[in-house]
């Protein structure tokens, strides 16, 4: 497809499209959508990668980001895949459009992230997430900059590096049921000595951000599910042109189309509250959004008839090559779980700050049946190395056998147990 | 229809460069682990197989957000959209599933960083391995016949690239145009407030260099030892052409006879017989005499060989070689010795012409390397163009 290049939205654009929103929106209301009030932002193509790539408007600076924005404006530049919008957990809710979208792609577009608006005000996993963290995210920015200025870029940048690898290992339901074994960060600030001030703060606000992004990361299949019904549906209510309506046509089947090799979570989402509908009414489907997230959709509501109305099946690599496995539904649907099961993470459980009495660090890989990548590992472990100071243990299954790899800042050795 | 919940808003968002900013911050890093590998890089034979505008595939490490895994290639997944998948029926090879998607998952995995691979060209590694190198003994010469180019920063102006906004500046004039207007405070930022970074094309005479590379092509020099050769020339070659505008090139083969070749003819020919490497400094003695007058050009000579002489001919072989020097910017001799032999005693081979040149010869402007393998190109390139270069080979 080509890459048509629009012009910037006009004022008379931006009038339309102020008017149709507020159609859109009358119309999300009726339908028995609740969002939070909105703030819709026009930006250029740039500006929206830059915000994808972040997940924030202002965020702290760290090169990974940059290697994120520059594969977006990449894949944009050569077609591969385009970001027409993005929409940010906050209340006011923010939403960010392209400006070189067409009005229809923008319309809906409008439709789509009022869905989210109100999966975000609604669902039980946001329940607690920080609608300010805008502010908060933009305060650490700050700081992080202050802490450049005054420990040196190298040194604040090889923290960050050690504080993004572990902060992913945040205990998801820190508030309802902790787990000090099962929050990596929480530990690690709790028990790491030699962290000096600054260094606590960044890995503190790391892991902060890591809660707050948490429940996206599980819920992007009902979300974005929920977000293409809506969609769909309010689009209907309009009175598009012939025109429109074809385009609007093509656009949801794209949204809606099968990714090879990897699941859409559009897709999935939207034929799963579907099906929610049709066999248990309206109010199914919204206590769905309340109450579930990916890993319970799948489990509770994956039905044969829907993993064979999708083409699901599970594939394995043999040899070189991947190779379709199974296309049994029970099989689909175990697969699928434990694939959305901790978001697709390890368990990594902190044991024992004082293994052998050392002061060393012991972590426990909860195996269950899926190894650990190596390469990462080793990588990982050094990065915990810089945080607690002191000798790291990791004990894992590799190749069948229990294994205990161990760090001591420049080496990674592992023996069998 | 009275509470419309929403706004639109509409910035200007001229000035944010934030993700531009950490994509430098990400191709410095880039950078870095290549400096990191340099010595295999410089060997890279698909590299010197380029043309020079090939997009270079290198070994980065340094570029993925290591974190705990599990290994997707040892878990089943879930795929979609297979309406006739049958169970067994092959997805594709695990390197081709690889270049599907984009997002997390098995194939989409690794997109990110082979991207990051292939955006790298031979330019920009000709920053960083040159970085530190320079030509010894460069002289001005009376007829300086070409100039060099060079971009210096040094100007700022309201019109420009969007990309080379001086946001510095830009601010103070907004802060200035404000306060002119009354308003002491920062407060939007007009399109006349934009500044911009500009350059100026600085011209500095310089004389035109004359490499002439020579090559012992007798039956010992094999493949390897070629290849060794020509990966090194690539890059003498690149990096002089990075310093002058105008390179003349001359390939000289020789067993015991020399002659004049062509470059491909050069690195890829065989011959067979015995070894006269004087011959090949007498063919290029004659032609800097014939064409290239040493107080107008910047000489370089640079002969390969496995070390292997004829005895008879080394007394004639020292003694042109110092005349080379006369005549020369730098004259380099780099001994390739790949064979298995020379690597259970890599030190000291009394009858090579290496160690023959280390005895009698002791000039200022002469540089020889050993090359053991390709993992010593680089450190021969650095012996041959490295400003304190005084070291003795590189081995």
């Amino acid at each position: 497809m080509a890459v048509v290049r629009r012009q910037p939205v006009s004022d008379q654009d931006l009038e339309r499209l102020a008017r149709a929103i507020e159609e859109i929106v009358g119309h999300a209301r009726a339908m028995g959508l609740d969002f939070f009030e909105m703030r819709y932002e026009i930006c250029p193509p740039d500006v929206l990668y830059t915000f994808g790539a972040y997940g924030m408007p202002t965020r702290f600076s760290h090169w990974s980001f940059g290697k994120a924005y520059h594969l977006l404006k990449s894949q944009a530049d050569l077609g591969i895949t385009r970001i027409y919008e993005l929409v940010i957990n906050a209340d006011p809710c923010h939403a960010f459009l392209l400006e070189s979208n067409s009005l229809l792609e923008n319309m809906m577009v409008a439709a789509h992230v009022l869905a989210h608006a109100d999966f975000f005000k609604n669902n039980w996993r946001f329940r607690e997430t920080n609608r300010q963290m805008i502010h908060a995210m933009s305060a650490f920015a700050e700081r992080v900059r202050q802490y450049e200025r005054r420990v040196g870029r190298e040194r604040v940048e090889r923290f960050l590096d050690a504080g993004l690898a572990v902060a992913e290992q945040v205990d998801p339901f820190p508030s309802t049921r902790p787990d000090p074994r099962r929050d990596l960060p929480r530990f690690l600030l709790d028990h790491a000595s030699g962290l000096e001030e600054w260094q606590r703060d960044i890995l503190s606000s790391l892991r902060e951000e890591a809660l707050y992004f948490r429940p996206q990361m599980e819920t992007k299949i009902l979300n974005e599910g929920w977000a293409s019904l809506w969609h769909a549906r309010i689009m209907r209510h309009l009175d598009l042109t012939p025109a429109e309506s074809l385009e609007f046509a093509r656009l949801h089947a794209a949204v809606l189309a099968p990714h090879p090799f990897q699941l859409n979570p559009y897709r999935l989402g939207y034929h799963l509250l579907e099906s929610i509908e049709a066999r248990y009414g309206r109010d199914a489907l919204f206590e769905a959004r309340t109450v579930e997230t990916d890993l319970s959709l799948v489990r509770n509501h994956l039905t044969p008839e829907l993993c064979e109305e999708l083409g699901l099946y599970v594939y394995a690599k043999q040899g070189g090559r991947w190779q379709v496995q199974d296309t049994g539904w029970e099989a689909v649907r175990d697969a699928l779980v434990r694939q959305l099961e901790n978001c697709g993470l390890p368990y990594i459980y902190a044991e024992d700050d004082n293994y052998q009495r050392r002061g060393e660090l012991y972590l426990r890989h909860g195996y269950d049946g899926v190894e650990l990548d190596v390469t990462h590992l080793h990588q990982a472990l050094r990065h915990v190395h810089h945080i607690w100071g002191r000798p790291v243990h990791l004990e894992t299954v590799c190749d069948g056998r229990r294994t205990l790899y161990t760090c001591d800042g420049e080496n990674v050795e592992s023996r069998a147990l | 229809m009275n509470e419309t919940r929403f706004r639109i808003y509409r910035e200007d968002w001229s000035l944010h460069r934030q993700g531009q900013m950490d994509q430098e911050r990400h191709m410095e890093r880039i950078r870095e682990a290549i400096r990191a590998n340099l010595a295999e890089v410089v060997s890279d034979e698909s590299l010197i197989a380029s043309d020079g505008q090939k997009v270079v595939r290198l070994p980065i490490k340094a570029l993925k957000e290591y974190r705990f895994r599990l290994d997707w290639q040892k878990q089943n997944r879930v795929g979609e959209g297979g309406g006739a998948v049958r169970e067994g029926d092959a997805l594709g090879t695990a390197s081709g599933a690889a270049g599907q998607g984009a997002g997390d998952g098995p194939p989409g995995e690794e997109v990110g960083e082979e991207w990051f691979e292939t955006g790298f060209t031979v330019e920009d590694l000709d920053e960083i391995l040159f970085a530190d190198l320079a030509l010894p003994h460069l002289e001005p010469k009376r007829q300086p016949d070409l100039t060099a180019e060079s971009h210096e920063w040094r100007d700022v102006r309201p019109q420009g690239l969007q990309s080379n906004i001086d946001k510095k500046r830009t601010l103070m004039e907004a802060i200035k145009r404000n306060r002119l207007a009354g308003r002491p405070a920062l407060a939007g930022i007009s399109r006349k407030d934009l500044r911009f970074r500009t350059w100026d094309v600085a011209r500095t005479p310089q004389a035109s260099a004359v490499l002439i590379f020579m090559m012992d092509t007798s039956g010992s020099m094999g493949p390897a030892e070629k290849y060794v050769a020509r990966s090194l020339c690539f890059w003498m070659v690149r990096f002089l052409r990075t310093r002058y505008e105008n390179v003349r090139l001359h390939f000289i083969a020789h067993t015991t006879e020399a002659r004049e070749v062509s470059e491909e003819a050069f690195f890829t020919k065989g011959e067979a017989g015995g070894t006269r490497c004087s011959s090949a400094y007498e063919y290029a003695l004659q032609l800097i005499d014939r064409q290239y007058p040493p107080d107008l050009f910047n000489l370089y000579a640079f002969h390969f060989s496995d070390g292997d002489n004829l005895l008879s001919d080394n007394p004639r072989a020292i003694a042109l070689m110092r005349q080379l020097l006369e005549r020369c910017s730098l004259v380099g001799y780099g001994q390739i010795e790949t064979q298995p032999q020379y690597l259970a005693m890599p030190y000291y081979q009394p009858n090579t012409l290496l160690s023959l040149f280390q005895q009698e010869i002791d000039h200022p402007r002469f540089v020889t390397a050993q090359i053991r393998d390709r993992s010593e190109v680089y450190a021969a390139l650095r012996a041959f163009f490295h400003p304190g270069h005084r070291e003795k080979g590189a081995g």
